[in-house]
């Protein structure tokens, strides 16, 4: 991911859907995907990160970014997924679930077809969003998974 | 195993007796006279030079042999182990280190000292003494009488006595003897077991170390390896030993069942003879007791027994459903044979804190002359064991507060007996076990915490405001906020702030905690509270609103239902009789925002940290379980209330209660209770 990632020509990525929004997370950090399984809530963690789950015996934390993108929260129906992702953050390795509404495909967005976060107009923090892509004739909304997790760390 | 393996293993090995070495120098300072210390130093010394010159070291293997031969005129009783000899053996010490760490740096720091251990012992004896012992001590002009007798079991272990006798005869001339005495009937006879002595006459000038050298890698008890110089330089001294000599060789030739005798004999005629036998059976013991294992193999182990007792928590909840009685024996037998495995497991990864006390006296030594302050130190509880892992975190935190301890703490001598006490400041580590904690505390009787410096201080980095109440325990815990000092002047040793903000921290990381008790003008004692253990612990597992919860189960004290006269909350009022006395308790429905409707008969687990108890209410105690403890990842780690999590036999997840903090915040609201009652 980071810097190499947008000077190649295209990222492979696994797009999710989110509300009436699509985000691509980059297949490179996507270890798996879950069908739900039993959360466990954290009282008093923020809410974002609001629970634990049990990951073929680790503990992982779960992360809705529905919450950081200003979305209502909602009850998992049989599309939602878990998409499990293991990412660098200050050194560590991090492993996370994230919520998906539902969990479409592993597709190549092309580096040219990036768009820069608009600065206004958006309703989501922009340090949160690499960038935008237009694929499809849809757009794809690429998070920032590690300044994410680094800033839900220092909360 | 290939080389570098090999240079490894020498080097951690060397690493540990450095320290051995260490320990010994510092406990020789203070009983001199104790000629047993004097030989485990000696001990040590003399396998690191064996080993060192085997792998290669030779520059280390060479300075430890000089050092070794300046050194012996202690262990012969000549020279007293004076503070200043022993002081030059701690630096001797550090360049061996040195040496064995990067054995290609230059070597030219030994002389100096060597010179300077050279005199210290030249002071204490008589010159001409000296000069006409010190040959004789080590070297004989003429030759050795060697005779050995091979442990039975030795040619079934691959032992060669062919070739430990051309290596002898590599020396010089020799005179090979075969010693028949121990041969039995050819009925008895064991094929592979070895009956043979050997007495070979050695005519070489040869250092006695270069003989013990060969028998290095034999354990033979003293009676069966006895070197003596011969006689032929004709002096008294061996004049006198010939004739026992010869004895000897009969009584061992003659009559070797007979070991008792042999060995008296054997102890008490020579030095040589005294001096080998403690190195071989400091041998035996590292190799029949002890197993050097890597610490990462242990930490899988540990890993494989904790997905073993999440898996055998899942078999018994199947079973518990079952109907199947085969199933329900193994699976009992199953929960049974886990639970040892994980202590046994446990156990291997517990490591007595007397591992780290040892360093701390070459610290306080160092500290004590850099800083010229007579320091006493004291250590007690070194059996106290805690996992491997928190041994080795704590050492650097523990170095700093001995450091502070030591500078800021202690006065000087001069100040101290301006204020009536002892010149002599006393430093006491020590370490006991309190419940599922260790205590750990470091004690000096300096002069104290100056609460009002602290304040003052505090106030002006803008931690507090200038006329805030303030508890002097919270004042104290200021001490550990980043970046705050009162030492009026910058040593080279502390007093730059930074420090105590990482030693709470690595203290937190560990799940522990870390307390300031200090009385103005006479004692500080910092007291550090860790967890006995990192991987697995008992838990009772208990239900609030739907969520599981752990409570580690050795700080639990009791169990009681919350009596409804209690259970009308009333601000304020939050506490409970048992037995008399007050206990403060904690509703963690509350405390954990739960909406779901609360049971009818809330309970009470009480729980302890130290001296402090606290309750927490809870719906439901649903029993013990085995906790396998999984830390939180950093999203969680801003979380107080929770140490950690757990898996349970379903598969899901139980956050662990961390009482450390939990009682923490009971005596808070016991305290904000207290002064709503003042208020009112």
């Amino acid at each position: 991911m980071n810097a190499t990632a947008t000077t190649r020509t295209a990222m492979r990525a696994l797009t999710m859907r989110l509300d009436d929004e699509i985000l691509a997370i980059e297949a490179e950090s996507v270890r798996e995907i879950l069908e739900v399984v039993p959360i466990t809530r954290v009282p008093n963690a923020p809410e974002a990160v609001f629970g634990l789950i049990n990951v073929r015996g680790s503990v992982v934390p779960l992360c809705d970014f529905r919450v950081l993108f200003k979305m209502d929260r909602r009850d998992p129906t049989e599309d939602t997924r878990i998409v499990v992702v293991d990412v660098q953050l200050n050194g560590e390795r991090l492993v996370a679930g994230l919520l998906a509404d539902k969990v479409h495909e592993v597709v190549d967005l092309d580096d040219s077809a990036r768009e820069p976060v608009p600065r206004v107009g958006m309703r989501w923090p922009p340090d949160f969003i690499r960038g935008i892509n237009r694929h499809n004739d849809a757009f794809v909304i690429i998070p920032n998974v590690e300044t994410i997790f680094a800033t839900l760390a220092a909360a | 195993m290939t080389m570098t393996d090999a240079n490894e293993t020498f080097r951690t090995e060397a690493a540990e007796l450095l320290e051995t070495l260490q320990a010994g120098l510092m406990e020789l300072k203070q009983r001199p006279a104790d000629l047993g210390l004097v030989d485990s130093v000696f001990r040590a010394l003399h396998t690191i030079k064996g080993s060192g010159a085997m792998f290669g070291y030779t520059a280390a293997a060479t300075f430890v042999h000089e050092f070794e031969t300046v050194f012996d005129g202690v262990r012969k009783g000549r020279t007293p182990a004076s503070p200043a000899l022993i002081r030059i053996a701690l630096g001797a010490c550090d360049h061996i280190h040195a040496l064995i760490q990067s054995p290609d740096a230059s070597t030219a720091g030994g002389e100096p000292i060597l010179a300077a251990l050279r005199q210290a012992v030249g002071d204490g004896a008589d010159e001409p003494v000296d000069a006409a012992v010190e040959p004789s001590a080590s070297h004989s002009a003429s030759g050795w009488k060697v005779r050995f007798r091979l442990p039975s079991d030795s040619l079934v272990l691959g032992t060669n006595p062919v070739l430990l006798l051309e290596e002898l005869s590599a020396f010089g001339s020799c005179d090979v003897r075969a010693l028949l005495g121990g041969v039995p009937e050819l009925g008895a006879l064991d094929p592979e077991a070895s009956y043979l002595g050997w007495e070979v006459t050695l005519r070489a000038d040869v250092p006695r170390e270069s003989i013990e050298d060969v028998f290095m890698f034999l354990s033979m008890p003293s009676e069966d390896l006895v070197i003596a110089p011969l006689d032929a330089a004709g002096q008294d001294t061996t004049g006198s030993l010939d004739d026992g000599d010869d004895e000897n060789i009969d009584s061992v030739g003659n009559a070797v069942p007979s070991k008792p005798r042999g060995a008296a004999t054997g102890a008490g005629r020579s030095d040589g003879g005294n001096g080998a036998s403690p190195a071989r059976s400091f041998r035996i013991d590292k190799a029949g007791t002890s197993l050097r294992v890597p610490a990462d193999r242990l930490d899988s182990l540990m890993d494989r027994v904790g997905e073993l007792v999440i898996a055998q928590a899942r078999l018994s909840q199947l079973a518990s459903t079952s109907t199947d009685q085969n199933l329900k024996s193994v699976a009992e037998d199953m929960e049974r044979l886990s639970a040892s495995l994980r202590d046994t497991t446990m156990g291997i990864r517990m490591v007595p804190i007397g591992s780290l006390f040892g360093r701390f006296r070459r610290l306080v030594h160092d500290l004590s002359h850099d800083l010229g302050k007579e320091i006493d130190f004291v250590t007690h509880g070194e059996e106290t064991e805690l996992d491997k892992t928190m041994i080795e975190q704590l050492a650097d935190p523990l170095v700093h507060l001995i450091r502070n301890a030591a500078d800021h703490g202690l006065e000087r001598p001069d100040v101290r007996l301006a204020n009536g006490k002892s010149p002599t400041g006393t430093l006491r580590l020590s370490a006991v076990y309190a419940g599922a904690e260790v205590a750990i505390s470091i004690a000096d009787d300096g002069a104290g915490l100056d609460a009002e410096r602290i304040r003052a201080k505090a106030a002006e980095a803008g931690l507090i405001a200038a006329d805030q109440p303030i508890t002097e325990p919270e004042l104290f815990q200021l001490v550990f906020h980043p970046g705050f000092s009162t030492a009026r002047e910058v040593t080279a040793l502390s007093g730059r702030g930074v420090g105590m903000d990482v030693v709470k921290k690595t203290i937190e990381g560990l799940r522990g905690s870390i307390e300031i008790a200090s009385t103005r003008g006479q004692a500080t004692t910092v007291t550090l509270r860790l967890p006995l253990t990192l991987a697995i612990i008992d838990g009772l597992l208990v239900r609030v609103g739907d969520g599981r919860y752990t409570i580690p189960l050795a700080a639990v004290e009791e169990c009681v239902e919350l009596p409804p006269e209690a259970d009308i909350a009333s601000k304020g009022r939050s506490f409970l009789n048992v037995r008399g006395a007050l206990v403060p308790f904690l509703r963690l429905r509350d405390l954990f925002g739960t909406d779901v409707p609360a049971d009818l008969h809330p309970k009470v687990v009480i729980v302890s940290s130290g001296e402090t108890r606290v309750g927490l209410v809870v719906d439901q105690i649903i029993g013990n379980n085995q906790t396998v403890i999984k830390q939180l990842s950093t999203l969680h780690a801003g979380l107080k209330n929770f140490s950690g999590a757990t898996i349970l036999g379903d598969g899901s997840v139980a956050l662990i209660l961390d009482v450390l903090n939990l009682v923490g915040s009971g005596q808070d609201s016991d305290e904000s209770a207290r002064s709503i009652g003042r208020a009112a």
